[in-house]
């Protein structure tokens, strides 16, 4: 690890006058909530800081509702906001996706605001040898010809392939989320969360819209009540702890057995957060079964390039868009939906 | 946890062979043969962070050490830029082939040495794969080591490496003195009404102890200690002395508790001896932590195997003709091999047999042992066969294997000591309610979960090796056990302590014991399941001449002190030597050179082997077609088992790895470069508590007073054999799929 600068300023205001920014993605200071990623990369040599700004005395936390908003603070950890119950009652959808994800240890410290901004797990990208336009703008990509079977099949580009490896995201996305930031000059502003993340394009360097000294501060969204009728499926390679091959995200309005209206984020197959929209509007007014929801699948993986170790992914993410829209439909939200398992 | 299964209860059904088996298990469990389930000596030190592991061991003054391993997987380096990396405040020493240290050359331990490899990292500016030692870096302190290293940079002039089967450039080894045959395969494989033939791959595995190889040199004056983790102390302080040119009297190599070993810490490692060089060049202690990342590439591996297996049988299911061949990558200078056909020929009758082995050199790291070296890949090909026939022949698969059950070695015509196999099949296959097994594919299916049922045989072979040990008691009845032999979390430190206990008629609380020093007396590797059998069968002989010299009978209740008062002395010290039948009688001498003749297995008067089998359940999820195993039985006869919870445990370890062996773990490797891509426990995965809910070990009592004076066969590693091949039978009963290759994961039964 390359010595940095530690600081750990007491305000949003300071924190974000502090950080030092480079002006180039990558290259400039890094914020630090619960580390569990950039630790991780510096470790590696892959971020290379020359400063990190510790947000941990900054109060943006806690987990509230007014006027039919919920708003949560980017300092609440994993752990924190799956077992709360507007998580885990009114979208257990967004508390799947949090205790699917990670082990208890790395749930208890890494925090919502860095989760969202997780780094992909690309072993090429994170080896720091091999060519990889994200770690080294226009060195080309190792990963399109190489070991990629966990890398993404939606949202690549000829520079890049890299999955997004987050699962709360792919949630949050369900619910019109604005994202909440600070920056040192111009002061608070509110980015859509599906327009967060930028696709690979010629520049995967570029992962979002933040600026360097961008600061997230929380979330906002609005729960409607069919967010009950939510679920988080994830299929991986083993029963914990492990990153998703394919994931879906799935909300659903029912009337009956008729689909009102029907949202569906994707993990583990794409380079950014997923929305499936053109699969949604298929579902409208559609009847639940076998066949709706595979087709649902299908129509979500329409534009799926497949690599040489990930085309399983895309008949997989197929399935495994199907299978949600069948829980989400058999899901009981007469009561309390809130019996997480515990266990991811 | 007492162990419910190890009362054993008759069926009306039983045929008469099994009744006599049943008896048989009946008088182990009266006399003893099933010892106590004593917890864990050692284990309140383990859970208090007192039982000190070599990384534990403080040094005075030490410098700290890094690895800095190649980026390329061949080549040749033309230039190391260090520059940034002599800035970095603290650093002492960087060490290349460009200033080689003083540390020797390397002998391999298969071609009579010590060494993981057979050449040295810094002997040539060759790199000859990719994750190899090209430097090392020394400094006051471990950030100021590892910044340095990460702002050292090799150029190199490089070439494709053939890192893979199939690759452009590897070398293929045929190995026909390895071949084993008994009347004419061809022919009888021809006239079989029966057959199949199928190729088999396992995958390149990497051992993952959670304990890293820490390793700590420091001298004084001409006296050098080593703290390592280590399944062969004696061999690394022999080899030490080899490589760095010193006389082995002056180096002790300390690792009196190894977190985990699986085969990964018994041979020398490259890193001992730079480590051990560069302390006496710097004049201060060297620690040294091999990171995660590097333990992949710098230690051994389990190497990638193809096998075909060509199997016929009557109609009767009886085989007629078995052939087993085998490919395993190695490195390109080493020709390491494990040739499990030598185990899998002599699991089941049949009239013809033919074996092959082959090695392919390729660009990669040497490989070593793991858990079950041989069997592990190999019994996978063969299990799956058996499965495959029996679908063929229409009949069980658990049927077909006692049909073909033997009790003499179908290769050398000689009797096995013991062979409980049936009734492993009987226990194992009551306990997981085998009788319930319907055969079609898919019928065992419920709502959206696709489920099967799977069986295979587990063996490994019965090994001892000689074995010394020194053992005081004194008048208080406190007795102290000397040998240079390893508990790598096994448990040896218990079984010991009992065996001790129960020689000289004292309390196991009154037994201490000292292992993983090499200045005691020589005992076992920690590798072939030899620990137990050949330290005990040592103890009874230094018990037993305390006992002779105090004038007292094994089992009687002797009144130590008064024996003491006749005797006439407070202490007495017995050091003994032990030879196993089939070795040399002067083999124990030959410890002290760090030379290990290991018998056993197939012998020439008999052939020794333990027996298992292994039933799982497997469930695959209609849609995501995750592959889980929520259900495996085990059932293991082995002899005598010294202590029913530490065996259990064994038994238990094995069959988890097993999954991960089955559906896990693969080390993947670019064949564009040689590198490991997943050189992270993040991505190498091994099966988490959530995929382990529901396994059971039985203790199957066998009697077995030909084997060793302890009547102890290993249990160390059987528990793995055969995991790979129940679970894939079970993925083809559940699916209709025949999956090959292991691990098997969700993207074979996903339909691209």
């Amino acid at each position: 690890m390359k010595p940095f600068r530690y600081q750990a300023p007491s305000s949003v205001d300071a924190a974000v006058e502090a950080v030092e920014p480079m002006g180039v993605p990558g290259q400039g200071g890094a914020f630090l909530a619960g580390g569990t990623t950039l630790i991780d990369l510096m470790k590696l040599s892959v971020a290379t800081p020359p400063s990190v700004t510790d947000i941990k005395n900054l109060s943006l936390d806690g987990i509230e509702e007014a006027d039919g908003e919920v708003r949560v603070g980017a300092r609440v950890t994993m752990a924190e906001a799956a077992s709360h119950p507007i998580f885990l009652d009114r979208a257990p959808v967004l508390s799947d996706a949090l205790w699917k994800a990670a082990s208890p240890q790395l749930r208890n410290v890494a925090t919502l605001g860095g989760n969202i901004l997780q780094r992909t797990r690309c072993p090429y990208f994170r080896d720091n040898v091999s060519p990889c336009n994200k770690r080294d703008p226009g060195s080309g990509c190792a990963a399109i010809g190489g070991i990629n079977r966990l890398l993404a099949v939606l949202g690549t580009s000829e520079s890049c392939i890299a999955t997004y490896a987050g699962d709360f995201a792919n949630a949050l996305i369900l619910f019109d989320t604005t994202v909440e930031t600070h920056r040192a000059a111009e002061g608070p502003r509110q980015i859509e969360l599906e327009d967060l993340h930028v696709l690979p394009e010629d520049h995967p360097e570029r992962e979002t819209v933040l600026a360097d000294d961008e600061l997230i501060t929380g979330y906002r969204f609005r729960l409607p009540d069919w967010a009950r009728r939510s679920v988080y499926v994830k299929a991986r390679d083993r029963e914990s702890y492990a990153f998703a091959l394919a994931s879906a995200a799935v909300a659903l309005d029912l009337d009956g057995e008729t689909i009102r209206e029907a949202r569906i984020g994707l993990g583990g197959v794409a380079t950014v957060p997923w929305r499936a929209r053109e699969a949604e509007d298929f579902l409208k007014g559609k009847t639940v079964s076998e066949e709706t929801g595979l087709q649902a699948g299908r129509i979500a993986f329409e534009s799926a390039q497949g690599y040489e170790h990930n085309a399983f992914k895309i008949p997989l993410g197929r399935q495994v868009v199907a299978k949600a829209i069948f829980d989400a439909a058999r899901k009981d939200v007469s009561g309390s939906a809130g019996q997480s398992e515990g266990a991811n | 946890m007492a162990d419910d299964r190890m009362t054993f209860e008759a069926t009306p059904t039983m045929d008469i062979e099994t009744q006599d088996k049943v008896e048989s298990a009946e008088r182990a469990a009266e006399n003893g043969n099933v010892g106590a389930a004593l917890s864990r000596v050692d284990g309140p030190l383990k859970v208090t962070g007192q039982a000190r592991y070599a990384a534990d061991f403080a040094v005075p003054n030490p410098l700290y050490a890094h690895l800095v391993i190649s980026t390329v997987g061949k080549g040749r380096i033309t230039a190391i830029k260090d520059e940034a990396a002599r800035k970095v405040k603290g650093v002492r020493a960087i060490y290349s082939h460009a200033n080689k240290l003083d540390s020797g050359s390397a002998k391999f331990f298969a071609a009579g040495g010590q060494a993981q490899q057979s050449w040295e990292p810094f002997a040539e500016p060759d790199v000859r794969f990719y994750g190899e030692t090209v430097g090392l870096v020394v400094a006051e302190t471990i950030l100021a080591a590892r910044e340095a290293a990460a702002a050292l940079s090799f150029d190199y002039e490089t070439s494709d490496p053939a890192a893979v089967f199939g690759a452009d450039g590897v070398e293929r080894q045929d190995m026909p003195d390895k071949t084993i045959t008994k009347g004419d395969f061809t022919s009888a494989f021809e006239a079989a009404p029966v057959k199949i033939a199928s190729d088999y791959e396992t995958a390149p595995n990497v051992h993952n102890a959670m304990e890293l190889f820490a390793t700590t040199a420091h001298w004084v004056g001409d006296k050098l200690t080593v703290y390592v983790p280590s399944q062969w102390v004696k061999g690394f302080q022999i080899g030490l002395a080899e490589e760095l040119g010193i006389d082995e009297a002056n180096i002790e190599i300390v690792c009196p508790f190894v977190g985990g070993g699986f085969g990964g810490k018994g041979s020398l490692f490259t890193w001992v001896s730079l480590i051990a060089a560069a302390s006496r060049e710097l004049g201060r202690p060297v620690k040294l932590y091999v990171t995660r990342e590097q333990g992949f590439t710098t230690a051994s591996f389990r190497a990638e195997t193809r096998q075909r297996v060509r199997l016929g049988a009557g109609e009767d299911g009886r085989f007629q003709a078995l052939e087993h061949a085998g490919e395993e990558l190695t490195s390109r200078a080493d020709n390491y091999f494990v040739n499990g056909q030598e185990a899998t020929v002599r699991m089941y009758q049949a009239d013809a047999i033919r074996t092959e082995l082959a090695t392919i050199h390729a660009d990669r790291q040497t490989p070593g042992f793991m858990r079950a070296p041989a069997e592990t890949p190999y019994f996978f090909g063969l299990e799956s066969a058996v499965d495959e026939i029996a679908r063929e022949l229409s009949m069980d698969p658990v049927e077909l294997r006692i049909k073909n059950d033997t009790m003499v070695d179908p290769v050398d015509g000689v009797p096995y000591t013991s062979r409980s196999l049936k009734e492993c099949f009987r226990q194992g296959g009551e306990a997981f309610g085998w009788s319930n097994y319907t055969p079609e594919i898919g019928s065992m299916n419920e709502d959206e979960w696709l489920i099967g049922w799977g069986v295979a045989t587990s063996t490994y072979p019965t090994q001892m090796s000689p074995c010394t040990v020194r053992i005081h008691l004194d008048v208080t009845g406190e007795a102290r056990l000397q040998v240079a032999s390893h508990d790598l979390g096994t448990g040896a430190y218990t079984v010991l302590t009992q065996a001790v206990a129960e020689e000289l008629g004292i309390e196991p609380s009154q037994v201490r014991v000292e292992l993983g020093d090499s200045r005691l007396p020589p005992g076992t590797i920690a590798g072939g399941s030899i620990t137990t059998a050949s330290n005990v069968s040592a103890i009874m002989i230094a018990c037993e001449r305390i006992r002779n010299r105090l004038g007292i009978e094994k089992g009687s209740d002797t009144d130590l002190a008064a024996a003491f008062d006749r005797f006439g002395q407070a202490g007495i010290e017995e050091y003994a030597e032990w030879t196993p039948p089939g070795a040399k009688k002067d083999a124990p001498k030959t410890l002290y050179n760090g030379k290990v003749k290991i018998v056993g297995g197939p012998e020439e008067d008999y052939t020794a082997f333990a027996f298992g089998a292994i039933f799982s359940e497997v469930r695959i999820n209609k849609y995501t077609r995750e592959i889980r195993v929520p259900r495996m039985t085990g059932a293991f006869a082995a002899g005598r088992i010294m202590n029913a919870k530490t065996a259990k445990s064994q038994y238990l370890g094995g069959m988890v790895w097993g999954i991960g062996h089955a559906l896990h773990e693969v080390a993947e490797v670019d064949p564009r470069t040689g590198a490991y891509m997943n050189d992270n426990i993040s991505e190498y995965l091994v099966p988490v508590n959530a995929d382990v809910p529901n396994m059971d070990a039985i203790i199957v009592p066998e009697v077995d007073d030909k084997v060793n004076p302890a009547g102890v066969k290993g249990i160390g590693e059987i528990g793995i054999v055969g995991v790979a091949a129940s679970i894939a039978n079970a993925v083809h009963h559940a699916t209709g799929k025949r999956l090959r290759r292991i691990p098997i994961r969700l993207d074979d039964l996903v339909d691209v």
